[in-house]
């Protein structure tokens, strides 16, 4: 999945930080393509040959989801049968009812808000903060460490399983919630994200508080931070999504259902509750509505995370 | 926060503020670069130590020196974990960059509704591989399934998709391209966005038509993006594991079973975690390699600038 890791991308990435990137095209008029002197009318029809493209286009993104919502509705007995019909004839909460009273699903949600909300602020707190240090602090060291964090970044996934997996199990985490947890406590991304940011902004700033006697850490909390809150929502967004979708480390290091994670548990459902559809298309809904609802609400800066990740070749 | 600090500098001694700010710097960075390095450096040197030897987790690992490495080049079924990811590899990198490069010249202009168009191509970025797999299994069930479904109305032959050998990686290649799309479309867009209007304009001045003008003036402005994206998608491409895992684990008949995948039952099935770990370099040798090769490639031809 594209948010796990972040890779060779973060290199590419604009030097300006978050606001030096180009939105992706949010709702900021486009240049348009026709040129000024086109005739209007013309212009016209042209825009109903892309729009007589777009409908079907965004139709066909559409489909899962509506399928996911109807299926989710629908009876069971309605699913399986031949020949199988496009709408239910009625609807139905059955298939949450039976979710929320028949499995863990609740405690499987607690898991992953818990999962993702020490995730994000973890982030928040030590990727901004290294982000800093190595931006404007001058130490010895500073730039070998700032390099071996880079490095990592090429470090693929598949290559930290096994050791990762041992080492949890020496430390004693194994088949605990803290097992979904650690991996997602600061990221080679988010200090980078973190450090470039930090690094557009005018020293003056920390050094008018640094003269004023200010310590650094009161400079960091109560001038710089407050400023960094575009960086921060892009951090944000970039750990909520990849620690609520993350599937690997918790399929891993997790066995005991009372510690899976909702990703975990759903994908579980699929060899237990294999023809419950109503079920599963419940749990799929319970997963993804938040997230889904987050990027209707923030949908500016979910699409800046994403040119973050990779823009600027 | 537990961080030690400095009191604040005193002007008049250099020598005690600059120890004050190395102080205050590791006091900074060390928390999250120890995280950091600590589980993907330490964990990747001790990956290749495990990859000379033969261990399950559980007794004495042995020292078997290149063992691992040279059985990888005479392990049949990793050849056709390698052909599958290969095949995926090729479907899905040139779709997603065409996909990508079509949305985003499509969403890229003054349209009534174009913010829904764009939020409907974005929303399945948030889609977990998990709730996909679900999906997918659902929409092309070969019995009930939506897909079916609609060839049935049409008049077409039914598929067994997920159940063919010869079908389900292009099933895995299409919800992949449904997840991922937003992807190298928001690229694309930001890079349409930073070319300069001016240069579309001249060349409509100069007598080339809107496709002239795209090849010969847009296009070569997206040269630089279009690497990029090609080896990010490519790296993502050969690692793929999570939708797999969630749709078929590797099957029908072997059929979608991935380096990845295949990397992980050799681990956590079989519990042979030298083995995994040579497989796992081998994978990462091969993906440094290609970014390596393509980045020097577009170097020398200029049309990258990575």
């Amino acid at each position: 999945m594209p948010t796990t890791v972040p890779g060779p991308a973060a290199y590419a990435a604009a030097p300006g930080g978050p606001q030096a990137v180009p939105p992706g095209a949010p709702d900021g008029p486009p240049p348009a393509s026709t040129t000024a002197t086109a005739a209007p009318r013309r212009r016209r029809r042209r825009a109903w040959l892309w729009h007589l493209l777009l409908v079907p286009v965004a139709a066909l993104f559409a489909t899962p989801f509506v399928q996911m919502f109807l299926t989710s509705l629908t009876p069971e007995a309605e699913i399986n049968r031949f020949p199988p019909r496009f709408w239910p004839s009625q609807l139905t909460l059955d298939g949450y009812v039976k979710l929320f009273t028949e499995t863990d699903v609740l405690r499987w949600t607690t898991n992953t808000v818990l999962v993702s909300v020490v995730a994000v602020a973890s982030h928040i707190v030590l990727c901004s903060l290294a982000g800093y240090g190595f931006a404007r602090l001058k130490f010895p060291g500073r730039t070998f460490g700032f390099l071996a964090i880079m490095a990592t970044i090429m470090i693929p996934t598949q290559l930290l399983m096994v050791p990762t997996y041992v080492l949890f199990a020496r430390i004693g985490i194994i088949d605990t919630l803290a097992a979904a947890m650690v991996p997602w406590l600061a990221s080679a991304f988010g200090i980078f994200l973190m450090r470039q940011f930090f690094l557009s902004l005018p020293p003056e700033l920390e050094e008018a508080a640094v003269l004023d006697g200010c310590s650094r850490l009161s400079t960091f909390w109560r001038i710089i931070l407050p400023l960094a809150r575009p960086a921060l929502a892009t951090l944000a967004i970039f750990t909520l999504l990849g620690s609520w979708n993350d599937l690997v480390w918790p399929l891993i290091a997790i066995n005991d259902p009372s510690s899976f994670t909702l990703q975990l548990g759903i994908t579980n459902f699929q060899g237990a509750r294999r023809t419950d559809w109503s079920l599963l298309m419940a749990s799929n809904v319970v997963a993804t509505l938040p997230l889904v609802l987050f990027f209707l609400f923030a949908q500016r800066q979910f699409i800046a995370t994403m040119t973050f990740t990779g823009v600027k070749g | 926060m537990t961080t030690t600090l400095a009191p604040s500098p005193a002007r008049r001694a250099p020598r005690r503020r600059r120890t004050g700010e190395a102080l205050a710097g590791w006091g900074f960075v060390t928390p999250a670069t120890l995280l950091v390095v600590g589980l993907s450096i330490f964990p990747a040197v001790w990956a290749f130590l495990l990859s000379l030897q033969d261990w399950n987790g559980f007794s004495t690992p042995e020292p078997v020196g290149a063992d691992n490495y040279r059985r990888m080049l005479t392990d049949a079924e990793l050849g056709a974990a390698v052909g599958h990811t290969l095949l995926y590899t090729a479907l899905f990198v040139p779709a997603s960059l065409f996909l990508g490069l079509g949305l985003a010249v499509a969403l890229n202009r003054r349209l009534v509704l174009v913010g829904v168009y764009r939020t409907l191509v974005f929303l399945p970025f948030v889609v977990s591989a998990a709730a996909t797999g679900i999906l997918t299994t659902y929409l092309f069930n070969p019995q009930f399934g939506f897909v079916n479904n609609v060839l049935r109305v049409l008049g077409l032959p039914q598929q067994g998709w997920l159940e063919d050998p010869s079908q389900a990686m292009v099933v895995i290649t299409i919800m992949s391209l449904w997840g991922q799309a937003a992807f190298t479309t928001v690229i694309y867009l930001a890079a349409l966005q930073d070319i300069p209007v001016e240069l579309a304009e001249a060349a409509r001045v100069d007598g080339a038509n809107r496709w002239q003008s795209f090849w010969h003036v847009t296009f070569p402005q997206l040269a630089p993006v279009t690497v990029f994206v090609a080896i990010w998608q490519t790296i993502q491409a050969i690692q793929l594991f999570d939708l797999v895992y969630t749709t078929t684990r590797g099957g029908p008949l072997g059929s979608t079973e991935t380096v990845v995948y295949y990397l992980w039952k050799a681990a956590f099935k079989e519990l042979e975690f030298g083995y995994a770990s040579a497989v796992a370099y081998g994978l990462f040798a091969v993906t440094l390699l290609i970014t390596i090769a393509v980045t020097l490639y577009s170097r020398r031809t200029k049309v990258g600038g990575l």
